[in-house]
């Protein structure tokens, strides 16, 4: 352990600790692009610069190992200084179109400028309009709001595996690109999404989530209903209907990824295909629609007749590996009780 | 999984077999290709080159159905090199010998012979995954849908047990399960052998505390297992009626021609789903029921931890909760014991017949899940399992033999078809997501370049592909990662349904169904017009008046 001060505020540490892990438990909010505590460092960015008293370089927050005896300020003069430096030459070439903006409200350009009082910058634009990439029904590519945290890049990389994405060009001709700098498509990309989740401005757009203010969505925390994994994220609500998934910071089994399925199946649940209404098919082969008691009656006299007759066993039932427990626990109770049979099971094997 | 999902980035070597990962278990992909990041060695056999055998150091491309042979050659290598963990075996497990006397003859020469990897490799994989503390086996359906899956299974134990790698952080044998509930559904006895909890169903004692928690005299017959069913319906050998809840065996059974058969065959069918499923198209009565999103309710995943479903929306029309749908058919029969007011209420009678769910209440699980078993409410639940001992007491080694898959190719069915899923697509529902059918909208049959040559195939065509059992046509996506005469397609696609072609010969024991091989010839279909028809027709049209 090593002793130090933040903010003046003395404090102990382990060693292995940086500065910016350090601020976060004592609740000092340092501001920070790059840094995402699932990815490797990057440094780059340089917004959560600190001052260390005695050091006559700022130092990267996210970086920099703490030492015994650092007395370190956050939000001194010439820290505000140097972020508001980055800040105007980062929006010297941003759209400044945040009125129309997807991300506000959740973009930490946008909470920064606000916070250090950037509203212009005193620099000319002099980087080239990107063309968008909308060629894919799931996502959309800005690069115009791209500002170069290399977030995105890392999180392909080091979480998803994929490597679809990096870095290219040099000084103000950099930008980031699939190989060959290539629409994003399924050769190239495999639409986790997990770029999306890691953007800290406008530059990846989840579509689902378009057209809709962060503040006016409703969070549920659920499970997912796909693969055997049991990734947890949380639905998105807006007025009754669920509209997009957004990832559940500290998932146990998932973190913060998701895949394709996960992140973009939710227009299944308003499918216009879902079933409103109990159906009963008539002599002609067609379906009508009936009501519930109906339904219900038509079910149980039909069972108990064939129970009557042929007794239980002429009854079987298929529970489901995509229902909940309840559901299958209940399922398989009514075949055994209200059935009378133990013809019952499901299809974990076929 | 007898591991965590979470231990996999530790792991040292990954033994990953029939598992196409990346695109059936993606997040478990992706921490798979984190270890191999970090150093590990993955073994990937697969005869398939799937994303997960490029970040392998051992890729074992094995003929089709050949695993036995192959774990066989396997164990037989760490005998001889008298790597085999003896501390282990003397404490845990029983019948070594026999394992020992059978794989005898699985010579590393013999072995190659039978599954086309070569000697040299085999000796490589045997002595890392014999030697290396940290090595976990994963399996998937690549193990399990063939004639001999069980022995297969039993055999990957076999490995494990004779080189101690059970019972350890990281190392164990990890099936990992497809569906997001197969594990609950099996746990919650959707299962016609055993009540809650994997007591047997035709123990008197296990019986008659049913019958006093029941409150009502239970039929005592063995049940019957869906192909089963399906078989009994179809010879008119004594199923009537089917209730069918949350699935779609038209679509998702082997041989769907056969299931159709049994289906039209019943007196009544009722199914219970969220949209009008291919199977639904041949019910009496179908009714709709509520998705995952609209419902609260609990999932066990594939390493048994129980997580919460939590209801975010009201369903759509009409739709109810599959529970209250039963519950209501259940009392209409008369039966007693439905009354249930939440399906927390449920939870609790689930614990109440389960000592491994027992310690799991809603509340402690609001955050993160438990693994069970979890038999006290103080309990932090389990993370691996069979640690110091197995439930059963001894390990037991079950020597398995290798045996032919029951389908071969043959001059008239030339060609290898081997199905599973793919990454865009989740069985059948995904197909109602615009999004995720937008980026993969139609079935894209994988052949290899040696076939397509010889049969003057390029990107844009259209093949029938014929089995014993039916025929279909698909679309075509050329590529390196098969062998000649090997082919891939997945169950996604009512427009091109596989399961026409599928074998229904079953495993005896799980009758789980041999869906990774059957012979099939294909032709080209030259117009793209008849083509079209062809996968219009290969499903029901249904109307539904007003």
């Amino acid at each position: 352990m090593v002793n130090l001060r933040i903010n003046g505020i003395d404090v102990q540490a382990s060693e292995d600790s940086t500065i910016l892990e350090v601020a976060n438990n004592m609740g000092i909010d340092i501001p920070t692009f790059c840094y995402s505590k699932v990815l490797t460092n990057f440094s780059g960015c340089r917004i959560c610069v600190v001052e260390i008293k005695g050091s006559p370089r700022l130092m990267a927050a996210c970086s920099t190992p703490v030492q015994e005896g650092m007395d370190i300020l956050t939000e001194s003069e010439k820290v505000v200084k140097v972020r508001k430096d980055l800040l105007e030459l980062i929006w010297a070439n941003h759209p400044s179109d945040c009125l129309t903006c997807e991300k506000v409200g959740t973009c930490k350009l946008q909470e920064y400028c606000y916070r250090y009082g950037v509203s212009m910058s005193p620099y000319k634009k002099n980087k080239e309009d990107y063309e968008l990439d909308t060629s894919n029904p799931v996502m959309i590519r800005n690069q115009n709001k791209c500002i170069l945290c290399g977030k995105c890049v890392k999180v392909c990389k080091e979480v998803q595996g994929t490597t679809a994405i990096d870095f290219i060009g040099r000084g103000i001709e950099s930008k980031i690109a699939t190989g060959f700098d290539l629409d994003l498509n399924k050769e190239n990309c495999r639409f986790c999404g997990q770029c999306i989740s890691e953007c800290p401005t406008g530059a990846i757009l989840n579509r689902q989530l378009m057209g809709v203010r962060p503040w006016e969505v409703k969070k549920v925390t659920t499970t997912c209903p796909f693969c055997g994994t049991g990734c947890n994220f949380d639905l998105n609500v807006k007025d009754g209907k669920v509209i997009g998934v957004t990832p559940h910071e500290d998932s146990i089994v998932n973190g913060k990824a998701m895949c394709v399925k996960g992140r973009f199946h939710i227009d299944m649940i308003n499918s216009d295909e879902r079933l409103k209404y109990p159906l009963i098919k008539e002599a002609d082969g067609k379906f009508r629609r009936a009501s519930w008691q109906e339904a219900i009656n038509l079910i149980a006299s039909k069972l108990s007749e064939i129970k009557e007759k042929y007794g239980g066993d002429a009854i079987a039932g298929l529970s489901s590996a995509r229902c909940v427990n309840e559901d299958n626990f209940v399922f398989q109770k009514m075949m055994r009780v209200a059935m009378g049979t133990n013809n019952v099971d499901h299809c974990a094997r076929t | 999984m007898t591991n965590s999902i979470n231990e996999i980035q530790h792991n040292d070597v990954l033994f990953i077999i029939g598992s196409n990962t990346t695109e059936a278990h993606p997040i478990i992909g992706n921490k798979m290709k984190q270890a191999a990041r970090k150093g590990a060695t993955l073994i990937v056999i697969d005869p398939r080159k799937t994303e997960i055998a490029d970040f392998a150091t051992h890729w074992l491309p094995l003929k089709s159905g050949t695993d036995a042979a192959l774990i066989n050659g396997l164990m037989h290598i760490i005998i001889k090199e008298d790597l085999h963990d003896k501390k282990f075996i003397e404490e845990r497990c029983a019948d070594f010998e026999e394992v020992a006397e059978v794989v005898e003859k699985y010579t590393p020469e013999y072995t190659s012979e039978i599954t086309e990897i070569p000697v040299e490799t085999l000796y490589e994989v045997a002595r890392i995954y014999a030697t290396t503390d940290k090595a976990g086996i994963f399996y998937t359906l690549g193990i399990t849908e063939h004639t001999t899956g069980t022995a297969n299974v039993m055999n990957l134990a076999n490995l494990a047990m004779l080189t101690g790698h059970l019972g350890k952080e990281c190392s164990g044998v990890n099936p990992l399960r497809g569906q997001n509930n197969v594990q609950g559904a099996c746990d919650m006895a959707a299962l016609p052998n055993y009540f809650p909890g994997y007591q047997q169903a035709y123990d008197p004692t296990v019986v008659e505390e049913y019958e006093k928690r029941w409150g009502v005299k239970l039929n005592t017959n063995p049940g019957l297992r869906i192909p089963e069913m399906l078989d009994s319906a179809a010879d008119d050998a004594g199923i009537k009626a089917m209730i069918v809840m949350g699935e779609d065996p038209v679509l998702t059974d082997p041989d769907a021609n056969h299931v159709k058969k049994a289906l039209n065959n019943l007196d009544f069918l009722v199914t219970q789903n969220i949209i009008m499923s291919e199977t639904s198209k041949y019910a009496d009565v179908v009714l709709p029921a509520t998705c995952y999103a609209e419902k609260d309710g609990t999932f066990t995943n594939t390493e048994r931890r129980v997580q919460r479903v939590r209801k975010a929306v009201d369903p759509p029309g009409e739709a109810r909760l599959d529970w209250e749908i039963l519950c209501d058919i259940a009392k209409a029969m008369g039966a007693p014991g439905f009354d249930y007011e939440s399906a927390e209420d449920i939870f609790n009678e689930i614990r109440e017949c389960m000592p491994t769910y027992r310690g799991i209440t809603y509340e402690r699980i609001d955050k993160d899940g438990l693994q069970w078993p979890c038999p006290t409410l103080d309990h932090p639940g389990t993370k691996f399992l069979h640690e110091g001992k197995f439930p059963i007491g001894r390990g037991l080694m079950i020597p398995v033999e290798y045996e032919e898959p029951a389908e071969l190719c043959c001059d008239e069915y030339p060609i290898l078809l081997t199905t599973g899923r793919m990454l865009y697509h989740y069985n059948v529902m995904t197909r109602e997501s615009d999004a995720l059918d937008g980026l993969r909208p139609h079935e894209l049959a994988e052949i290899s370049p040696e076939d397509a040559k010889k049969y003057g195939l390029d990107e844009d065509s259209f093949i029938r592909v014929t089995s014993r059992r039916g025929s279909i046509v698909t679309r075509i996506k050329i590529t390196d990662r098969l062998k000649e005469g090997l082919m891939f397609m997945t169950f996604h696609y009512k427009e091109s349904p596989v399961n026409d072609l599928t074998n229904s010969e079953f495993d005896p024991i799980t009758k789980t169904a041999e869906y990774k091989i059957s012979a099939v010839n294909i032709e080209k279909v030259e117009s793209e017009e008849e083509a079209l028809k062809a996968m219009d027709e290969s499903y029901l049209h249904v109307e539904i008046a007003e």
